[in-house]
């Protein structure tokens, strides 16, 4: 029964947190984009376009569900429901932080622990595929066919040199449960799979991170949407939640790789410095520069709102800074902070090279996986195992 | 590619609807009149083999606007705003070539201050088309912020446009016998500030692109034609230039003065879309630097010509003097009559040979205007380039054309 009710409280949680991710990586997406290409991003709906995840989020499903009389209908219906369910089903494996006494319960800040959940991963992201296959031929439009075509090509390729990426990290663990990956891995830099001796994991994680990106559709591998050419690839005949199902996997599958490599390479919530040199002030002395910078933005207001709302930002940020200072509130959060702070640099990283690189052709894509990217990773497979057995 | 053949049954399902074709059953798409990369209007039917293109016919006349016959029911003057609507992001190229060509069936000589402010103009102007060249055929191919740094710099310059004529874009700003306003107060440091600092924003966009990997893959090779094809088809500018002949009717056949300015023409040999790429960034750069010799070298003097009959008095003039006011009511009542006789004028537009055909019967308006479009020329080479390559090439190719659909169809 405690069982019961502890797992459906973590879901909760879970479900609650990644929603909101979602919705404000959206958001964080759209500021980070506009300010490299010089623009202001949302900036009407709420302070600083704070609301605008809400107010798209109602507009999406109050718009008409259209569904066109061309499609075939059960997969049409199926194919959004699918890639948005296997989206979101890894995060369930995935563990944020450490053990934890809360109110006389000690649990893990983890849904689940799977002894194969690296497998679970694996099996469910490809699942995905499915979702933009099928919308891509249920949808009865050239684009959209052509679009899903890619995409399984794609998606199918690219999964190879991710699996063998992985194993090589697995051969070090030398375990398929995520939470002992990260406890595998030690409390600094050179401890974590990517540094960690006898054998740096920095090319499988660089390999991990390029599959990564072509897995998700994202740029410079979006070629499945690539909007000037399929117009909208696979979702062209999408609207409504249908086609924001799709942007919401979309991003869950973004969240789902930047957690999946803090993981296998980053050594999850383990601190990049050991407790005992002070890693747990890096949070709060972060929280009041940002705080203080929020404050000084305040005293020379670019516009006229800012005067309000920034210094209530740089309170909200400095009473964060002091409640981490306080033990037991660090014991709790410190983990989360430092996996959040290591998936949160990778999702800027893909925001940050869609503002940057250009698109592949669909055959230098597939040129690049088969002939770059696999031989490359089968390579570091060898030569990591080679090390592990030797030492 | 494996995998494309395994999906191929869908493929089939899909190619049902279409007429049955002899040999191996062939998708056709529909790309336009509303796609994003077809820049306007245009309509391109692809007959596809998975994602290779078999066939390409591009079709056009959704942007027809029947802008030449408008011409014969306006007078010489008149039809100078009709000009700019007809390659929309290059209005004063196509201001000043039918001036021009007005000019040379009035015989009148146009004061060098006109020339050198026409020269500087129509320079920015082939600079704000490059730039929207650049930033689309950036966001076709992926690269979505080149894009919204070449607005920035275009934004300057459609302010100093609309400094000298009161308008961004449709600018009708040369008139037949000169200009229509005298240059405005501060022109000087407002073209100034804005030439100095642009070479270094070229070289943005090309850190960006020029020696980025995938840029590079995705231009490099991509939509080949050879010389010959291209002269056989009228295709010129910098297509032409990337092909390896050096014709620019700014060096060929100089008009308004270019003969006085130093400049080079940038050429290439591969004939690909990276050469194009690479022949107009040199043609931006070497544009700025025609801007600063007519900064530099601005001649004193009128700014229109000094022939009463065609260009209007002076305000102050018509106040004081009987003349003036009697030419004034004519020119604005009745326009002013053109000698019999017919005249071809061309010019570099940012896009290419961009010609003026003008037939006058001796009235005030013009019996007939043909233009000869860069963009018209240059889109026949659809098939040529794109037939046998990728879908993805296509939008790569078609960007490299640069065309205007308003200047296509007429």
């Amino acid at each position: 029964m405690e069982f019961i009710v502890i797992s459906l409280v973590k879901a909760a949680i879970v479900a609650a947190v990644l929603m909101t991710t979602l919705a404000y990586l959206q958001w964080v997406e759209r500021k980070v984009i506009a300010h490299i290409q010089l623009r202001m991003g949302p900036s009407r709906v709420g302070p600083h376009g704070l609301l605008q995840p809400l107010a798209d989020v109602i507009k999406l499903i109050t718009k008409e569900d259209l569904i066109p009389p061309h499609v075939n209908k059960f997969f049409y219906l199926l194919a959004p429901f699918l890639a948005v369910t296997m989206a979101l089903l890894s995060i369930s494996v995935i563990p944020f932080g450490s053990e934890v006494e809360l109110f006389g319960y000690k649990t893990w800040m983890q849904m689940t622990d799977l002894n194969v959940g690296v497998l679970f991963v694996l099996a469910v992201s490809s699942m995905g595929v499915y979702g933009i296959a099928l919308a891509g031929w249920a949808s009865n439009n050239k684009y959209a066919l052509l679009g899903g075509l890619r995409s399984s090509a794609q998606m199918i390729s690219y999964e190879l040199p991710m699996s063998l990426a992985i194993a090589a990290p697995l051969l070090l663990a030398n375990t398929l449960s995520l939470r002992e990956i990260v406890q595998s891995q030690g409390d600094h830099l050179f401890a974590w799979s990517i540094f960690k001796l006898p054998a740096p994991q920095l090319i499988s994680f660089v390999i991990f991170l390029i599959a990564g990106f072509a897995e998700t559709n994202r740029v410079p591998f979006d070629l499945p949407e690539a909007e000037n050419e399929l117009v909208a690839g696979f979702h062209t005949e999408y609207s409504s939640m249908k086609f924001a199902a799709f942007f919401m996997a979309e991003y869950a599958n973004m969240v789902t790789v930047s957690c999946m490599t803090s993981i296998l390479f980053l050594g999850g919530w383990q601190p990049l410095f050991p407790v005992s040199l002070g890693s747990n002030f890096v949070a709060p002395a972060l929280f009041a520069l940002g705080g203080s910078l929020c404050l000084y933005h305040g005293l020379h207001p670019a516009r006229r709102k800012d005067r309000y709302t920034l210094p209530v930002f740089a309170a909200i940020f400095f009473g964060i800074a002091l409640a981490l200072l306080a033990p037991p509130v660090a014991r709790v959060v410190m983990p989360l902070f430092w996996f959040a702070a290591k998936a949160g640099f990778l999702l800027f990283c893909f925001i940050w090279v869609r503002g940057t690189l250009p698109r592949f052709r669909y055959d230098q894509l597939m040129g690049f996986a088969w002939k770059f990217l696999f031989p490359v990773a089968v390579l570091n497979l060898l030569v990591t195992s080679l090390l592990v057995a030797v030492f | 590619m494996a995998d494309i053949e395994t999906a191929s049954p869908a493929l089939e399902s899909v190619d049902a609807a279409e007429p049955e074709s002899t040999g191996p059953r062939r998708m056709v798409l529909n790309m336009g009149p509303q796609h994003p990369s077809t820049h306007g209007v245009l309509r391109l039917l692809l007959e596809l083999d998975g994602e290779t293109i078999v066939k390409a016919e591009p079709e056009i006349g959704y942007l027809h606007t029947g802008i030449e016959k408008e011409f014969e029911v306006k007078n010489y003057q008149q039809a100078v705003t009709l000009t700019d609507r007809i390659d929309y992001l290059a209005p004063l190229s196509n201001n000043l070539c039918y001036c021009l060509a007005v000019e040379k069936l009035l015989g009148l000589e146009i004061p060098p201050k006109a020339q050198w402010i026409r020269v500087l103009l129509t320079e920015l102007t082939r600079l704000n088309s490059h730039l929207i060249w650049l930033g689309t055929h950036a966001i076709d191919i992926g690269a979505m912020s080149v894009f919204l740094y070449c607005f920035r710099e275009r934004e300057e310059i459609l302010r100093i446009f609309e400094m000298f004529s009161g308008q961004r874009m449709m600018t009708s700003y040369f008139r037949i016998g000169g200009l229509a306003l005298a240059p405005p107060r501060g022109w000087r440091q407002r073209v100034k500030g804005f030439i100095d600092v642009f070479p270094s924003r070229v070289d943005e966009y090309e850190d960006l692109l020029t020696k980025n990997r995938i840029w590079i893959g995705r231009t490099r090779g991509v939509g080949k034609m050879t010389l010959e094809d291209m002269l056989d088809l009228g295709i010129t500018g910098p297509m032409l230039r990337a092909a390896g002949l050096k014709q620019d009717a700014r060096k060929d056949q100089p008009y308004s003065s270019y003969d006085k300015f130093d400049f080079e023409i940038p050429t290439r040999v591969e004939s690909d879309v990276y050469a194009r790429y690479q022949v107009r960034i040199e043609e931006m750069r070497q544009s700025a630097r025609i801007v600063t010799q007519a900064l530099e070298g601005m001649p004193e003097g009128p700014h229109t010509a000094d022939a009463p009959k065609v260009v209007l008095p002076e305000r102050e003039k018509m106040k004081t003097q009987m003349e003036a006011l009697i030419y004034h009511f004519k020119i604005v009542t009745e326009g002013f009559r053109v000698p019999e006789g017919e005249v071809y004028q061309a010019i570099e537009s940012p896009r290419g040979e961009l010609g003026y055909y003008v037939v006058s019967d001796g009235t005030s308006k013009p019996y007939r205007v043909h233009i000869h479009g860069p963009s018209f020329g240059n889109l026949q080479a659809v098939p040529h380039m794109v037939e046998g390559t990728l879908i993805a090439d296509v939008i790569a190719s078609l960007g490299s054309m640069d065309f205007v659909l308003g200047d296509t169809d007429r």
